[in-house]
């Protein structure tokens, strides 16, 4: 079993693995996956949080280990590293398209530093619109703001860059 | 590397983001306005993630594991700065701390990526995109507030009247700021107030807010080496309810 592990398979596998809070994206195209490494003993997976302080992260950890245990792979080990960091910009343009059908405004590519600017008329997700407002950069889970749609007048939140 | 000074840094940064996130924490329900209940909430979840991450840090150079740091123990043994553990008194109190306390995070942080040991730069150069929202928020606020009505102005101007003198606790130097500066760890407390003060004075400067002359205020020291208010036992007490009524429950 095994000898049929390769690397695109393992990939295909952790695509099955969805964020807990976001259940349309996988942790694959979230970009928290950094590194997966195929041995004689096993699979090693580098994964790294969103934001330091989720609570979802323990639960992630446990469902690439149980996913991949589910496809035959006994041994699975996942480290959780700042090494190499996420930011949003990690986020896969299919993780952005599932994002906004899903009713979540996808962070914009921001170069080197956030500013509050780039947060200001974030197309709505439900009308395209860009007379929008930032109502509050915090929101229902870390790693949402919530802004406010002028055209279609109502509130919607954004995955927020960072 | 100088396990040491590298704890005793490790332990005031945790301890600070700990207990001001259970500060945070009294918010929720009571923000004067959704928003502002839902930002404290949040920040107050970053902190407490962030106190934890450098637990486990703390914990790989031969500290008891998180848990047991964050609620076994007493009051003496905490590293934070006294201004963190103050009640949340009225909003604009919470809105100055949160200010004067997230700017010097912000930039501490900041700072802490140019550290010599590795792991600590790695992590600050995470923390600061986090805080850099906290201190976005905080300075947003200030510049409304600070420019809003006669009663928004005052209130604030008191509290920060009343606040400053803690705040410049949160700079009070380790018994090893001289290791930490020649090797490289952290380049220390004088530094990192510098930088706060030109940050703040640049953000009261577009206000109607005076920084306190600030040659004039003696600081709250002690928060560094266990001397804490009254405020910090009773607020461990309450963290700590569900382990020590009983010590083997999973939460």
């Amino acid at each position: 079993m095994e000898s049929m592990i390769t690397l695109p398979k393992v990939m295909e596998w952790l695509r099955e693995v969805k964020d807990p809070e976001i259940p349309v994206v996988s942790l694959v195209d979230l970009g928290v996956i950094t590194d997966v490494a195929i041995s004689d003993n096993g699979v090693k997976i580098n994964m790294t949080p969103t934001f330091v302080g989720c609570p979802a992260m323990d639960y992630m950890v446990n469902d690439v280990k149980s996913t991949l245990n589910s496809k035959g792979v006994e041994n699975v080990e996942v480290i959780v590293s700042f090494d190499k960091q996420w930011s949003s910009n990690n986020i896969s343009e299919k993780g952005r398209s599932a994002l906004k059908e899903f009713g979540l405004a996808p962070p914009p590519h921001y170069d080197r530093i956030v500013d509050i600017e780039i947060l200001e008329q974030t197309p709505c997700p439900y009308c395209n619109s860009t007379n929008t407002e930032l109502k509050t950069p915090f929101g229902p889970t870390l790693c949402r703001a919530i802004h406010y749609c002028n055209n279609c007048k109502q509130a919607f939140e954004q995955f927020k860059p960072v | 590397m100088n396990v040491e000074a590298i704890k005793d840094l490790l332990y005031k940064m945790a301890d600070d983001q700990l207990i001001l996130g259970h500060r945070n924490s009294e918010w929720i329900g009571q923000g004067p306005l959704l928003e502002e209940d839902i930002a404290f909430a949040s920040m107050a979840q970053d902190k407490v993630g962030q106190s934890y991450t450098l637990y486990q840090m703390l914990n790989e150079l031969g500290e008891d594991v998180p848990n047991q740091v964050a609620f076994m123990r007493k009051a003496h043994q905490f590293h934070n700065a006294q201004f963190v553990e103050l009640p949340i008194g009225e909003y604009d109190f919470s809105l100055i701390r949160h200010f004067l306390f997230d700017t010097a995070d912000y930039h501490r942080f900041d700072m802490l990526i140019n550290s010599s040991v590795e792991p600590i730069s790695l992590l600050a150069r995470k923390l600061k995109g986090e805080c850099r929202y906290h201190s976005m928020h905080a300075d947003s606020w200030i510049k409304k507030l600070g420019n809003g009505t006669d009663e928004s102005i005052s209130r604030l101007q008191s509290s920060l009247n009343y606040a400053i003198p803690y705040a410049f606790g949160v700079f009070e130097e380790s018994r090893m700021e001289e290791d930490l500066i020649t090797e490289n760890i952290f380049g220390g407390e004088i530094a990192l107030r510098e930088r706060w003060i030109e940050h703040v004075d640049n953000v009261l400067g577009q206000t109607q807010l005076i920084l306190p002359d600030l040659a004039l205020e003696s600081p709250h020291f002690g928060g560094r080496y266990g001397e804490h208010t009254e405020h910090l036992q009773p607020l461990l007490d309450e963290m700590s309810e569900v382990i020590s009524t009983d010590p083997t429950a999973d939460w």
